[in-house]
């Protein structure tokens, strides 16, 4: 029953990352590759790793995707103009990927030992968010808190390269508000009548 | 028959190979490329939880978290990028991002 399941969700994945890089549309490439996440999420569940099955669904299909499409959907692009002189590319692109899993099935022939080991099945086991929740805080703390910080970076890089200001519109500037003195703001006249200033 | 590790090893490598030649096919199309790019990273964290999972041991899960991190990273910064070199140009081919060079 489990094979029936992942040979069916397998060849959605296949197919689905085929179209990726096919589709014409990048939009519908989003897509395709929204549908790939998924259909990948539940591979994972099939062999117990719900708790990374939810964080692909979640960062994969609920911001990485979302942020392809934005940006896609933003970018006023001639699409059609980038796609030409594609079908150039297709022969070489197959030879490279035919030699790649040629290599990937020759190393999997050449053996090697699988790994083989069960997890902890009794009863009172740890569900696998726990089993992971009880390394990450302690042993791999470190490597934790470094990803923070380099979610961090992304981000902040990310601002400061989309960011900017357009000179000619009016915004408000806190410091220049309250920088002001009253020296330089408030200019005492005394003009003498039927002059002017 | 037995779900078992090879089953997953051959989707992975079916994932990375079809990411690749993505790369080589939509080499104009830079929104592409990075999608291709997630593609190869997705394919590799499902390499590594199902190692995780056969070999009976969490760590590769742990692994696995951290990939994600940094894919969505390099996500945010490649298009943030992408939206950039969009403004100064009016276009994303990269077949002439060597113009930019100072």
């Amino acid at each position: 029953m489990a094979f029936i399941a992942f040979s069916l969700i397998a060849a959605i994945v296949v197919l689905a990352a085929m179209f990726v890089i096919a589709a014409r549309n990048p939009v519908h490439s989003v897509l395709w590759l929204i549908l790939t996440f998924f259909s990948a999420a539940g591979l994972l569940v099939l062999i117990g790793a719900e708790f990374l099955a939810m964080l692909l669904v979640v960062v994969y299909v609920g911001a990485v995707a979302v942020l392809f499409l934005f940006v896609v959907m933003m970018l006023d692009v001639d699409f059609v103009e980038l796609k030409q002189g594609t079908a150039r590319y297709w022969p070489f692109a197959l030879l490279v990927g035919v030699i790649l899993l040629a290599e990937l099935a020759l190393v999997s022939a050449a053996g090697g030992s699988i790994p083989t080991g069960n997890m902890d099945a009794s009863p009172n086991a740890p569900t696998n968010a726990e089993a992971i929740g009880f390394v990450m805080y302690t042993d791999y703390m470190l490597l934790f808190q470094l990803a923070g910080i380099v979610l961090l970076v992304a981000m902040v890089g990310a601002i400061v390269l989309t960011l900017r200001h357009k000179p000619h519109i009016k915004r408000q500037d806190i410091a220049k508000q309250t920088g002001r003195r009253r020296a330089d703001a408030v200019e005492l006249k005394d003009p003498t009548p039927g002059q002017g200033i | 028959m037995e779900l078992g590790l090879p089953h997953y090893l051959a989707v992975s490598a079916a994932l990375f190979t079809i990411g690749v030649v993505g790369i080589f096919v939509n080499r104009k199309n830079i929104i592409v490329i990075l999608m291709a790019i997630e593609l190869i990273l997705l394919s590799v964290n499902i390499n590594l939880v199902a190692f995780s999972v056969f070999s009976g041991t969490i760590q590769g899960q742990i692994f696995a978290m951290l990939v994600l991190t940094v894919a969505a990273a390099e996500a945010a910064v490649g298009l943030a990028i992408l939206v950039v070199y969009f403004r100064n140009r009016r276009d994303i081919s990269v077949e002439n991002v060597d113009l930019m060079k100072g």
